[in-house]
C-alpha cells in the first residue's frame, strides 16, 4: 500500500521538523530560551504543522481527484460512441476496474508477470482464463478495446501515484526548510499554532453539518432520479405495493406508512404507560436502595442492541402469540405480525421513556411537591394534578421523540413484522414497513438505475423527513419547558 | 376567618376513624402505587424474558459434538510421493481426505461392535459433518509428519447429530428428514455410550468463518468477530478526535451566534436520524460515489462513525461542562492563552468523562445492524480479512449483521448460532460498559 506508505513517510518527516524547528529556535537564542516569544515547543509544532498538514491537504485531494483522471483517460481509450447513455459507460467502466483490479492481484502474487502481461497485447482473448488461474473470480472476456482501456487505466493510475508521491514528499520537505527559516525568536508560533488548531476545531464541528447535508443530497438526488422514472402520484397515493422487475411496478407509499404507524402505535401502547409509570414510581416512590438497584436494569434494556430484539420476536415472541393469542381467536397463524413488532419495540422503548420522563419530572421544582403536600394532598393526587399537569409538555416531547424512533427502527420490525404490504387492522397478521422495504429493496443483487432500487431512496427521504419533523418538534417543546424552570 | 356559613353543622370526624372519602383517597394512592410497581415488574419481566430465551436458546451453540476415536493416516493416499511436501500434500483435495476420514471412522466403530443391526458404512459416514474432512486437511498441511501415524482424530458430528443431543432433533422428525435417518440417530447414541462421541466446548464457534447453509455445526464468528474489531478501530480514530475536537470549538470557544446555534441543534438532530438513514448515506456515498469496496470493514466504519460522532460530542460537552470555570479563570489569571487553558486543564480533567462516553458511544456502534445491511456486510465471507490498514479493503463480516444473517438461514441449528453469537456480542458490550462504569467510579471528581 504506498499511499500508507507515503503517510507514514509524511509523518517521520513531520516528526523531524518538530525537532529541527525546535532545536533552530533555541539555537538562535542561544540557548536562553527566554528569549523566544512562545514556549520552545510550540515552534516545534509550528514546523510539524507545516511539513505535515499541506502535504496531507493535497494527498487527501489528489486521492479524490485521481480517479476522475483516470476515469476520463480511460472513457476516451474505450471508444465509446457518441451518444452514450451513463448507465453503459458505467457498465463498461465497471468492466474495466474489475479486469484491472484482478490484473493487479495477478501481478502483486506473482501469477503473472509484468511480460506476460505485455505479451496479451497482440490477442489479449485467453487473458480472462489466465487471469482466473491466477486465482481472480472475474468473467469478463477482454477484446482489444478493453484491453486497451485496462492498460490505460492502470498506466494512467501508476503514472499519478508515483507523482503524488513526489510532490508530496517534496511539499513536506519545502515545508520544513520554510518553518526552519522562519523559527526566529520574535516569531509568535504559538499564535500561529493555535490558529490552526482553531480551524481545526472549527471544522471538526461542521463536519455535522456535512453529514446532514449529505444525507439530504444524497437522497434528494436519487429520489429525483426515481421520480423522474415513476409517477410520483402512485408513490404518494398508490395503495399497493408490488415491484416486479420487468416493469410496471406499483410502488405506493400507503400500506408501507400504514405498517409503520400501525406498530408504533402499539409499541407507544406498551412503551408510554410502562415507562412513564417506571418513572413516577422511580422518582416520587421509590426508597434510594430500590431506584439504585432497579434503575441500572431498566437501562441495560437501552443497552441492548436492535438486532437481540428482533431475534426476541422472532424466536420467543412471534410463536409465543401466535400459538395462544392469534392461532385461538382465530385471527391469523403467523408468527411474525404488527403486534409482535409493536410489543417488542415498545419493551425497547421503556427505558427510553422512563429515562427522559425521569429527568422531566425531576425538573419540576420541589416547592411545588411540597405545596401540595402541604395542603394535604396524596402523593398520588400530587402526582396527577401537579407534577404531570407541570411535566406534561415535556413527557410529550418525550413521547415524540420515542415516536420517532420507533418509525425508524429497522431491525425488530426486519425480524418480526413481516413483509406483505398490506392495509388492514388486524394486528395479529403481518404487516411491512418503510425501513423493511428500505432493507430488501436495497440488499438484493439489482440493477442499481431500476426505479424498484431508487425507491428506497424515496422511502429514505420520507423517513428522514418524518422522523426530522418530528425530533425538531419534540427538541423545541423539551428546550421551552426546560428553560421554564431553569 | 373564623366566620362560618349560617345553618352548616360542622362535621364531626376523628383522626382515628377514617371516612368514607379519606378511604377511597387512600385506595386511590394504593391502587396507583401498585400500578407504578407493575410497571417495573412488567419491564424487568420483559427483561429477564429476553435473556432467558436468548441464553437458553444459545449457550448450546458454544458446546458442539464431535466423533472421537483414533486412526492411522495412510500414507500412500495422503502423500504419494513421500516427500512430506506440503506445497505437493495440497494436491490431494478434501474429497480424498473425505475417504480416509470415512473409512477411519467406520473401522473405528465396526471394531467397537456397536453398531445396531442393518445399518449400511453408509449410515456411519453420515454422522459426521462434510467440514470434518476440510478440518483434518488443514491439521495435516500445517503439520504433514502426522501423515502415516495414529492420530486422535476429532472429526465435527453433522448438524442432526448435534441437535439431536441438544434435543432439536427427534426420532419422529429424522424419518422425516432427508439428512438423517434414526439409524444414524441411533449410532450416535451408542458412539456416545462408547466414547467415541463427546460433547465438548466449542473455540471453533468464536475463531471459525461462516459456513454454507448445509453445515451449521461449522459456522463460526471468526471473520464477524474481526470485522467488528476493525470497524471499531476505524470509528475510534476517526469518531473520538472529531467529536472531541468538534465539542471543544463549540463548549469552549463558539461564540453565541445563529451559526453556531444551527450547528447544536443539527447536532441534536444527527443524534436522533434513524440509523438506517446513514445506510442509505453510506450506500449512496462512499460506495456509489467513492467507489469504495462493498463489504469492507472502512466503509462500515465511515457509517458508524458518522452515527457516532453526535452521541460523543453531546457526552463529551457534559464532560467539559462540569469542569467549573474557576480552573478556566486560574490559568488565564497566571498568564495562559485560552487554548492552553483548555488543552493543559480542562481537557485532563474532562477525559474520564470523555472516555466513558466514548465507550458508551463505541457499545452502540457495535450493536448496529440496519446501515451495514444496506452497505453489503450481508454478503457471505469466508477468508478473514487481512492485518490493517490493507485488511480495512477487504470484505468482512459483522457481529450483528452475522447474527442477522444467520436467522434468515433454513436450518432450526442457526437460530442456536444467532443466539450464541447474541451471547458473544452482548459479552462484549458487557465489557465495554463494566470498563465504562468502573473509569466513571474511579477518576470521576465532584467539584
Amino acid at each position: 500500500m504506498p499511499l500508507f506508505w507515503t503517510f507514514l513517510i509524511v509523518l517521520a518527516i513531520a516528526a523531524l521538523a518538530f525537532v529541527l524547528g525546535r532545536r533552530g529556535a533555541v539555537a538562535r537564542t542561544a540557548g536562553d530560551s527566554r528569549q523566544l516569544h512562545s514556549l520552545p515547543s510550540y515552534y516545534g509544532w509550528y514546523s510539524f504543522i507545516l511539513a505535515a498538514v499541506p502535504a496531507l491537504v493535497v494527498m487527501i485531494m489528489w486521492i479524490f481527484v485521481q480517479p476522475i483522471v483516470v476515469e476520463m483517460r480511460t472513457v476516451s481509450a474505450l471508444d465509446l460512441p457518441e451518444a452514450v447513455s451513463t448507465a453503459d459507460q458505467n457498465a463498461a467502466m465497471r468492466q474495466v476496474r474489475t479486469v484491472a483490479m484482478a490484473v493487479q492481484d495477478a501481478l502483486a502474487s506473482g501469477a503473472m508477470t509484468k511480460d506476460q502481461l505485455a505479451a496479451f497485447a497482440t490477442d489479449p482473448a485467453p487473458m480472462g482464463q489466465a487471469l482466473r488461474d491466477a486465482g481472480s473470480s472475474m468473467l469478463v472476456t477482454v477484446t482489444p478495446t478493453l484491453y486497451n482501456a485496462v492498460d490505460v487505466y492502470l498506466g494512467t493510475s501508476n503514472m499519478l501515484a508515483w507523482i503524488m508521491t513526489v510532490v508530496i514528499i517534496g511539499l513536506s520537505l519545502a515545508g520544513v526548510f520554510v518553518a526552519i527559516s522562519r523559527c526566529r525568536p520574535d516569531f509568535r508560533a504559538r499564535n500561529a499554532v493555535e490558529k490552526v488548531t482553531m480551524s481545526i476545531l472549527v471544522m471538526a464541528s461542521v463536519i455535522a453539518i456535512f453529514t446532514t447535508v449529505a444525507i439530504v443530497v444524497s437522497m434528494v438526488f436519487e429520489t429525483t432520479n426515481f421520480f423522474s422514472q415513476h409517477s410520483w402520484i402512485d408513490f404518494f397515493f398508490g395503495t399497493t405495493w408490488s415491484p416486479a422487475f420487468q416493469g410496471q411496478s406499483q410502488l405506493g407509499l400507503l400500506p408501507l406508512l400504514w405498517g409503520t404507524l400501525y406498530i408504533s402505535f402499539i409499541a407507544l401502547l406498551v412503551a408510554v404507560p410502562v415507562g412513564l409509570f417506571t418513572a413516577i414510581y422511580l422518582s416520587e416512590y421509590a426508597t434510594r436502595r430500590m431506584r439504585s438497584i432497579v434503575k441500572p436494569l431498566i437501562e441495560i434494556l437501552a443497552g441492548i442492541p436492535t438486532i437481540v430484539y428482533g431475534l426476541f420476536a422472532l424466536i420467543t415472541v412471534g410463536p409465543l402469540l401466535r400459538d395462544y393469542f392469534a392461532q385461538p381467536l382465530g385471527l391469523g397463524t403467523s408468527g411474525s405480525s404488527v403486534m409482535t413488532a409493536g410489543l417488542v419495540m415498545g419493551i425497547m422503548l421503556i427505558p427510553f421513556v422512563s429515562s427522559l420522563s425521569d429527568d422531566i419530572i425531576n425538573a419540576v421544582p420541589q416547592s411545588m411537591r411540597d405545596a401540595s403536600l402541604g395542603l394535604g394532598a396524596t402523593p398520588s393526587e400530587t402526582i396527577r394534578q401537579v407534577i404531570v399537569p407541570a411535566a406534561l409538555p415535556g413527557i410529550v416531547g418525550a413521547i415524540l421523540l420515542a415516536a420517532s424512533r420507533a418509525i425508524g427502527e429497522t431491525m425488530i420490525v426486519v425480524l418480526g413484522a413481516g413483509a406483505a404490504a398490506q392495509i388492514g387492522l388486524n394486528p395479529f397478521e403481518a404487516m411491512t414497513t418503510i425501513t423493511v422495504k428500505i432493507v430488501s429493496q436495497l440488499t438484493g443483487d439489482t440493477d442499481f438505475n431500476s426505479p424498484e432500487t431508487l425507491v428506497a431512496f424515496a422511502l429514505g427521504l420520507t423517513l428522514f423527513v418524518i422522523t426530522l419533523g418530528l425530533n425538531i418538534v419534540a427538541l423545541y417543546i423539551v428546550r421551552t419547558y426546560r428553560e421554564q424552570y431553569e | 376567618m373564623t366566620e362560618r356559613t349560617a345553618g352548616a353543622t360542622p362535621r364531626r370526624t376523628s383522626l382515628m376513624q377514617l371516612d368514607a372519602r379519606t378511604k377511597s383517597r387512600n385506595a386511590a394512592e394504593a391502587r396507583f402505587k401498585a400500578y407504578g410497581l407493575g410497571a417495573i415488574t412488567i419491564a424487568l419481566l420483559a427483561l429477564a424474558m429476553l435473556m432467558f430465551s436468548i441464553f437458553s436458546t444459545g449457550s448450546s451453540a458454544f458446546r458442539q459434538t464431535y466423533a472421537t476415536f483414533e486412526m492411522m493416516l495412510p500414507a500412500e493416499t495422503l502423500d504419494p510421493k513421500g516427500n512430506r511436501d506440503p506445497a505437493e500434500m495440497a494436491k490431494v483435495t478434501t474429497i480424498g481426505y473425505q475417504n480416509v476420514l470415512r473409512g477411519g471412522l467406520i473401522e473405528a466403530v465396526r471394531s467397537a461392535g456397536i453398531v445396531p443391526d442393518g445399518v449400511a458404512d453408509s449410515d456411519i459416514t453420515g454422522i459426521l459433518s462434510p467440514e470434518a474432512a476440510a478440518d483434518l486437511r488443514n491439521r495435516v498441511l500445517a503439520n504433514p509428519e502426522l501423515v502415516g501415524t495414529v492420530v486422535d482424530i476429532d472429526a465435527l458430528a453433522h448438524g442432526r447429530i448435534d441437535g439431536y443431543f441438544k434435543g432439536r432433533v427427534t426420532m419422529q422428525s429424522a424419518e422425516r428428514d432427508g439428512n438423517i435417518t434414526p439409524q444414524r440417530l441411533q449410532l450416535a447414541q451408542a458412539m456416545t455410550d462408547n466414547g467415541l462421541m463427546a460433547i465438548r466446548f466449542n473455540w471453533g464457534f468464536v475463531t471459525k468463518p461462516d459456513a454454507s447453509d448445509q453445515r451449521p455445526e461449522a459456522a463460526g464468528l471468526g471473520v464477524a468477530i474481526l470485522g467488528s474489531l476493525y470497524m471499531m478501530l476505524v470509528v475510534l480514530v476517526l469518531a473520538v478526535p472529531i467529536g472531541v475536537a468538534a465539542s471543544i470549538y463549540l463548549e469552549e470557544f463558539a461564540p453565541k451566534n445563529r451559526w453556531v446555534d444551527v450547528i447544536e441543534v443539527n447536532i441534536s438532530n444527527l443524534a436522533a436520524v434513524p440509523s438506517i438513514v446513514f445506510g442509505i448515506l453510506g450506500l449512496a456515498i462512499f460506495i456509489n460515489f467513492a467507489h469504495l469496496p462493498q463489504s469492507a470493514p472502512i466503509v462500515g466504519g465511515l457509517v458508524l462513525t458518522l452515527m457516532t460522532v453526535p452521541t460523543i460530542i453531546i457526552s463529551t460537552r457534559a464532560a467539559l461542562k462540569a469542569v467549573p470555570p474557576s480552573i478556566r479563570d486560574a490559568a488565564l489569571g497566571i498568564g495562559a492563552s485560552r487554548m492552553q487553558s483548555v488543552f493543559h486543564h480542562v481537557l485532563p480533567l474532562a477525559m474520564p468523562g470523555i472516555l466513558t462516553g466514548t465507550i458508551l458511544g463505541l457499545a452502540q456502534a457495535l450493536g448496529e445492524t440496519a446501515p451495514l445491511l444496506l452497505i453489503g456486510m450481508v454478503a457471505f465471507v469466508r477468508d478473514y480479512p487481512d492485518a490493517p490498514p490493507a485488511g480495512l479493503f477487504d470484505p468482512a463480516s459483522a457481529l450483528p449483521v452475522q447474527i442477522y444473517n444467520w436467522t434468515q438461514r433454513a436450518d432450526p441449528a442457526f437460530v442456536e448460532r444467532a443466539s450464541g453469537a447474541i451471547i458473544v456480542l452482548l459479552a462484549f458490550l458487557l465489557v465495554m460498559n463494566a470498563i465504562a462504569i468502573i473509569l466513571r467510579r474511579r477518576f470521576e471528581r465532584r467539584w
